[in-house]
């Protein structure tokens, strides 16, 4: 129970030491510290595990005084996970199995040599890195909404506090007035974060300037975008800087209640809340007068149920209030008439991640960073066709190209790139020549994507873009809440006209018609989700027309992914082995021993078993056409 | 048949409404409740609740079929969830799927007569580094390819 802003420092003093190997690589020390990731991308690989049984392993072999293991946040480096780090000597090792748990713990821990096999080899160089620092996909990050992430253990107040963690809060609430509180985030120049880009400041200056008995703080994390998971990351990784965000929001705007709106979908992250909010509440840094301050704040959470217009704050209101998530029109904005029509403020979870930090390092700090419109960094999940599939955080103005081929490594298997996508459903692509683009709000808008949430797709020659159109499509049209009819019905149309390009049946006046009522539903829909929706499609037009015409004139795809326009056909160099007749489900396959076979297209539903199955070498006998 | 009404996980739930003081705002929070304790949510159920929390039937429904992670059907003992996410998209999820969907001859949303599998596309679990990603229940397979699958089905509870 903290009673002052004392108290709280004593605290913080007592803590410095849990993190004093972590924060001081190379020091001189008998014991070393193991932090293994627990995000999401390693639990789901063990990451658990790995620490119970490290644990149990050392308590065995009585060396629980030469080392201890501990969970932390994501590193970001999901494509080589588990991901074990160990401190002072700031060793990174990768791809770590509960079977390697026995060589780590001889020969590093006991003998204090690293597990070369473990380490991550530079793909370029073919050269063993043992430390993250020399690693091209952290070179150019900066991290700042993730600083936690990696770096404490998400289930301990402590060691968020012992990183200066609700120093802000205190500070605000002892000596400063809610108006500083919104200049200083005007100075910032932070915006939001969830993609729409509105200054946060400003947001947070309306909220407070709307008159009401009651007001509400609500940070949304209801994260649909399909292929992003840097919300999750924070909230998983650093629950405690959204817990001191809101309550420096909650002083900023005059709310004493706040409200995590989070996907059900997210277990972990809703755990990892859970204790948060109960440890802070337990140390007096939330709930009634906060610090002996007389300044009260108080955090529910609530529970999505997989609606991705949701994250469109109207609806996501709505949604808390109990209904059906539909978005209304504004104005009125939720600052004036919010939640239970009272005034509220809708953050994302990046944007708060970031605001504790602003005011303990200052506006002009922050605004250091970026580009003239677009301060700070931004955190994108980079995922696709990529070497290094993971959590960035990047400051704003880095191109693309230095994400994709410095921080990302380039592509899979040594595939051309074809395209990424930013924005998700909303968004659209960027091709190779706009690859040097600086990345800010309004740069990506003018290539004709948008900064999205933090999705970044990567897609090479293998992928067909008409077919990815027609996924985007398909997500958008089930996700439509079926409030307007140009969403509701005009998107149906869409997805409706892409389906019969890439079964061939399309005709050329298609393309027309899909540019004619994207326009249409992107004028004439109500909320963000319509307004955007025939973005991807209006994107891959622009950028891949001659893929929509291979389909619509040629009846090919180019990629060899839409499946009613391919073949299977067996060639001459056939040996007769009659393995994919047998492979095949449908009898399709005729041919006897040792004589060529042949396919039965009438019969053939395209399902590659046969392909799969022919061993013949160099050049498979079953070929796509 | 018996009715779920008798089925003492009923008086849980209500323990639940009361505990909470349940009214409309909260309606999202008990449905959550009822699906964890029942798998699914009845129409008996809807009855109930309405009854219980004092809001209209129709209004029950429209909230349930409006959210897609509320389900009024029962699911399988082994719920297939295949990730259908971007990332695992353009890494061939959707050839992932089909290959569930032909060796269990069901398609994507349904469940096998004898109740033992349900196929299901979800998006985004978030392990975008194990691309494509298939979920059993709770576990979690990654980087799966359609050779796998028959693995991933013989290693369910049956």
């Amino acid at each position: 129970m903290l009673r002052s802003i004392e108290d709280l420092k004593n605290i913080q003093e007592k803590s410095r030491g849990l993190l004093f190997l972590r924060k001081n690589v190379e020091a001189v020390s008998e014991k070393r510290e193991l932090l293994v990731c627990a995000g999401t991308g390693c639990h789901s690989a063990m990451s658990k595990e790995i620490m119970e049984n490290f644990n149990e392993e050392l308590e065995k072999r009585n060396l629980t005084d030469k080392a201890t293991c501990h969970i932390t946040g994501c590193f970001g480096f999901c494509e080589k996970g588990p991901i074990v780090k160990v401190y002072p000597d700031d060793v990174f090792y990768t791809e770590v199995t509960v079977d390697d748990i026995d060589e780590i713990i001889s020969e590093h821990i006991v003998q204090g040599n690293m597990v070369e096999r473990l380490l991550y080899v530079d793909p370029k160089t073919k050269k063993k890195i043992d430390t993250q620092h020399h690693m091209d996909f952290y070179g150019k990050q900066e991290r700042i909404a993730l600083r936690n992430c990696g770096l404490i253990d998400p289930e301990k107040i402590e060691e968020y506090i012992a990183n200066d963690g609700y120093s802000a809060l205190a500070d605000i609430i002892m000596n400063k007035q809610p108006i500083d509180v919104v200049n200083v985030l005007k100075e910032s120049g932070l915006r939001g974060r969830g993609g729409g880009g509105f200054p946060t400041g400003s947001k947070w200056g309306m909220t407070l300037r709307s008159k009401g008995d009651q007001k509400y703080m609500i940070c949304n994390a209801d994260e649909g975008d399909p292929g992003a998971f840097m919300d999750r990351s924070i909230l998983e990784g650093d629950p405690h800087s959204i817990i001191e965000a809101m309550a420096i929001g909650g002083f900023a705007i005059g709310a004493n209640i706040g409200i995590v709106y989070i996907r059900a979908e997210y277990p972990l992250a809703i755990n990892r809340l859970r204790t948060a909010i109960k440890q802070a509440k337990a140390y007096n840094l939330l709930g009634k007068n906060i610090l002996n301050t007389g300044f009260d704040f108080d955090l529910e959470i609530k529970y999505g149920a997989g609606a991705f217009v949701c994250g469109e704050e109207t609806a996501l209101i709505h949604s808390i209030e109990g209904h059906r998530g539909e978005p209304t029109s504004k104005p009125p904005y939720p600052s004036e008439s919010g939640l239970f029509g009272k005034p509220s403020c809708v953050n994302n979870v990046e944007t708060l991640a970031n605001v504790p930090v602003i005011f303990q390092k200052g506006a002009e700090w922050f605004s250091s960073i970026g580009t003239e419109f677009s301060k700070g960094t931004k955190v994108f999940a980079l995922a696709g066709k990529i070497n290094n599939v993971g959590l960035v955080e990047v400051p704003m103005g880095i191109t693309l190209r230095e994400i994709i081929y410095e921080i990302g490594g380039g592509i899979k298997g040594g595939h051309a790139f074809k395209a990424v996508q930013t924005g998700g459903p909303s968004g659209g692509c960027i091709t190779e020549k706009d690859l040097d683009t600086p990345i800010d709000y309004e740069s990506l808008s003018r290539i004709g994507s948008m900064m999205g949430s933090g999705g970044m797709i990567v897609m090479d020659e293998e992928n067909c873009m008409v077919d990815i159109a027609k996924f985007y499509l398909d997500f958008t049209v089930e996700e439509s809440c079926g409030k307007c009819t140009a969403c509701r019905v005009g998107n149906k149309r869409l997805l409706e006209i892409l389906e019969r390009i890439t079964q061939g049946k399309g005709e050329i006046e298609d393309l027309d018609k899909l540019v004619t009522l994207s326009e249409t539903i992107k004028d004439t829909s109500l909320c963000g989700l319509g307004q955007t929706a025939p973005n991807p499609i209006l994107s891959t037009i622009q950028f891949f027309e001659e893929e929509y015409r291979a389909h619509i004139l040629d009846k090919k795809c180019p990629s060899g992914v839409c499946r009613d326009l391919m073949q299977y056909v067996i060639m001459d160099n056939c040996i007769g082995c009659t393995k994919c007749a047998r492979a095949c489900p449908v009898d399709a396959i005729s041919g006897k021993v040792r004589e060529m076979h042949h396919i039965d297209q009438e019969k053939c539903i395209k399902c590659g078993a046969c392909y799969t199955a022919c061993p013949v070498k160099p050049m498979k006998a079953v070929q796509i056409v | 048949m018996c009715s779920l009404l008798e089925n003492p996980k009923i008086q849980e739930l209500d323990a639940f409404i009361d505990e909470i003081h349940a009214k409309e705002s909260d309606l999202i929070e008990v449905l959550h409740k009822t699906q964890n304790l029942f798998g699914y949510i009845a129409e008996e159920l809807v009855d109930h609740i309405a009854e219980k929390i004092g809001v209209p039937k129709a209004k029950i429904f429209g909230v349930v079929s409006f959210y897609s992670y509320f389900t009024t059907e029962p699911r399988g003992k082994n719920v297939i969830n295949v990730c259908m996410g971007t990332a695992c998209f353009v890494r061939g999820a959707d050839k992932i799927l089909r290959e569930f969907e032909s060796q269990l001859r069901i398609k994507s949303g349904e469940t096998s007569i004898d109740k033992l599998f349900t196929i299901d596309a979800l998006r985004c679990v978030g392990a975008c580094g194990l691309a494509p990603v298939v979920m059993v229940n709770d576990k979690v397979y990654g980087r799966v390819e359609a050779a796998d699958v028959q693995k991933i089905i013989s290693e369910c509870e049956v």
